[in-house]
């Protein structure tokens, strides 16, 4: 690893906001990531594939180039790897082979050392949990530069903290989890429509025993059936091949002007809508378009232009949550548009000290970003908190540091996990500066 | 002339961005590799990987370009330690601060032992074993920037300029025999060799050359420039007169 002539240059997530000014090491063996320390690195950083400034620092280690597959057992898919592959290069290997990932978020372009600092959820939630529940042990190099490996019996509190705890715990150097056996490489899918946000939550909620896979699309622009939208259920199904997807995409040409305009937007989504004539539908499609419908255009979030946008996930508790996310939706509808909105449950699932999900409904929800789209989505976060909700620490740029406090109660045990393994203080990153649990 | 089927690959430097490339696509082919380099056992995720990915077999070894009493043997080490072997891939090679290299002549020695001399005796030696076998073949990574001195990378240029003419002459003198050379001549490759200089343009990703070297020694070619462009931009640098040149900032 050459570190002498780095120069900073501007890095941001995948919403492009905000940018931060960052000098990038590159790490090509498990010594380097020890090295790297010594040269001021903060942060271990992958895809940049989390929306907003988790994975930002000023100096940062990239472990893009520690992407190899370092154990695997074809029988029972035991699969260890280097945290800087792809969930996409993952699947490439294990597909072909009868296994797949057994939580996978809404892209495969993320590296598998970012899933664990995000402890990604997938369509899955109800019924498999979190990475952390798949996971079995981690290798990582601490802020001390000890390497350790860490799993549920030992350093267990280094080992939960790791999962969503963006990064702050250490440089993960490698993962061992276990996947999931399939059958095929197809998806049986069954979609609904839905006529509003109640029918949407009732078929989310009552068809949570029956498949393992389960997302709803929602138009939040409509004005009359707000919350309208079309419910995907899906499982692995049988079938005749076992291929891993292919490398086509189109890509998105260049930054321009934001195209998205209101009523562009109510348009794109009233179509969408009707893509689907039938109130049922049943297919078979592939794993690609199913689990990864945007990856086929890529760099899409060139579409926001320069000032990029932003992501909001909560989860609310199904307690009281409906009533909640309608008013969350009043607030922010009139005042600034979303482009797009994504509900799922929760189940219950292991979770680290600063894991995201919990029991309840999440919705995700895109805005195009401006000083009004930020205020009113800072202003409109306490009524998740008062719902006993939280923000996902992925997705978020512009949580306040007060509103942290109240949504992740653990916080506690995160940061004197952090303080053994880092009495130092020396990881940090743009979002844990911004928190207050550097 | 086509390179006969190699079954089993060395390659020196293995350590390298470039020699990682090319021993995925090689791998990709079915094609047992030897992966030789200093600290080895560093190398072995990579070795795991290639086993895993393509189902190959795949052996470290310890290797020291700059130890040349070591090169007399390499040969055979790699049959005992691995098996048969019909192609070595050279990658050895470091791009030194050229400042650094004006102002202390051990920087410039070491520029030079470790592009020219060491490559040339342990090729030297791995040429006189595929000679008197009469067939497999060499693939070595020289760079443009051995087709003209430049002020600004001068030494190392030097030393790849020898190479390239050090493989011209054992690529006559092999095709009696049947073994095929072949000189591969990157341009800015990203890799950290690379990371962070000033002036870079067109740089190309490790794969994509790699992706090259196996279809050009496939195809028995003798010198690759890669990506392709690289050979016109050299034949105009080529052009111009010494008395232009000498007064241009290149």
């Amino acid at each position: 690893m050459t570190g002498i002539r780095l120069k900073p240059h501007p890095t941001c997530g995948w919403g492009r906001y905000p940018v931060v000014t960052s000098v990038v090491q590159r790490a090509r063996w498990l010594d380097d990531l020890r090295l790297s320390l010594d040269r001021q690195a903060t942060l271990a950083q992958g895809q940049l594939r989390s929306y907003g400034d988790a994975g930002l620092a000023p100096s940062v280690v990239s472990t893009l180039e520690l992407n190899r597959i370092l154990h695997f057992e074809p029988d029972t898919g035991v699969l260890e790897i280097e945290a800087g592959i792809t969930l996409d290069q993952i699947l490439r290997f294990v597909v072909p082979r009868g296994w797949f990932l057994p939580v996978t978020p809404g892209t495969k372009h993320p590296t598998i050392g970012g899933c664990v600092a995000a402890d990604v959820h997938g369509k899955n939630h109800h019924v498999d949990g979190s990475l952390v529940s798949h996971v079995e042990a981690l290798t990582l190099v601490t802020a001390e530069g000890d390497t350790i490996r860490c799993d549920r019996s030992d350093y267990a509190d280094l080992f939960w903290s790791c999962f969503g705890g963006m990064g702050l715990t250490g440089f993960v150097y490698s993962v061992r989890m276990q996947l999931l056996a399939i059958a095929s490489d197809q998806i049986g899918v069954v979609t609904r429509r839905t006529r509003d946000l109640e029918e949407t939550c009732d078929i989310l909620k009552s068809t949570q025993t029956q498949h393992r896979y389960s997302v709803a699309w929602l138009d939040v622009l409509h004005r009359r059936r707000r919350g309208r939208g079309l419910v995907m259920l899906g499982d692995h199904t049988q079938g005749a091949s076992m291929k891993a997807h292919g490398a086509r995409t189109i890509r998105f040409p260049a930054v321009g002007p934001r195209l998205f305009a209101r009523p562009v937007m109510q348009a794109g989504n009233a179509a969408y809508y009707r893509r689907q004539l039938r109130r049922l539908h049943h297919s078979k499609v592939h794993y690609d378009p199913y689990f990864y419908p945007l990856d086929g255009l890529r760099d899409w979030n060139r579409a926001y232009g320069r000032p990029g946008f932003l992501q909001y996930q909560f989860v609310v508790p199904f307690a009281g949550g409906l009533d909640c996310i309608r008013a969350f939706l009043d607030r922010i509808c009139n005042t600034t548009t979303c482009t797009l909105a994504v509900l799922k449950t929760f189940g219950d699932g292991q979770t680290g000290p600063l894991g995201f999900p919990q029991r309840g409904w999440t919705l995700a929800l895109d805005f195009c970003q401006t000083p009004k789209s930020i205020s009113t989505l800072q202003d409109a976060t306490s009524l998740i908190t008062d719902a006993g909700g939280r923000l996902y620490l992925a997705k978020d740029a512009i949580m306040r540091a007060e509103h942290f406090a109240d949504m992740y109660p653990r916080a506690g045990e995160f940061l004197a996990a952090k303080r053994r393994y880092d009495p130092g203080k020396r990881l940090r990153s743009a979002l844990s500066d911004r928190l207050g649990i550097t | 002339m086509r390179p006969t089927p190699t079954s089993r690959a060395l390659i020196l430097g293995a350590r390298s961005q470039i020699a990682q490339a090319l021993a995925h696509q090689f791998a990709a082919k079915g094609v047992a590799l030897v992966l030789a380099a200093r600290q080895s056992e560093q190398l072995a995720p990579i070795a795991a990987d290639l086993r895993l990915r393509y189902d190959v077999d795949v052996d470290l070894l310890e290797f020291d370009a700059l130890d040349l009493d070591s090169h007399v043997a390499l040969a055979d080490r790699v049959r005992q330690e691995a098996g048969p072997w019909e192609l070595a891939i050279c990658v050895v090679g470091s791009l030194p601060d050229q400042q650094l290299a004006r102002q202390d002549g051990h920087i410039a020695q070491q520029v030079l032992a470790t592009n020219f001399t060491s490559v040339c005796v342990c090729l030297g030696h791995l040429a006189n074993d595929l000679e008197a076998r009469r067939e497999g073949g060499l693939i070595c990574v020289s760079s443009v920037s051995g087709d003209r001195g430049r002020q600004s990378n001068y030494i190392y240029g030097a030393a790849k300029g020898g190479l390239s003419v050090f493989l011209q002459g054992l690529r006559n003198r092999l095709a009696p025999a049947g073994v095929h050379v072949l000189t591969v001549k990157p341009g800015f490759v990203d890799t950290p060799m690379t990371q962070g200089l000033e002036g870079l343009f067109l740089v190309a990703s490790p794969e994509a050359v790699a992706a090259d070297v196996l279809i050009a020694w496939r195809k028995g070619r003798n010198v690759l420039y890669t990506p392709w462009f690289w050979r016109w931009i050299l034949l105009i640098i080529r052009l111009i007169p010494e008395s232009i040149f000498k007064r241009l900032s290149l």
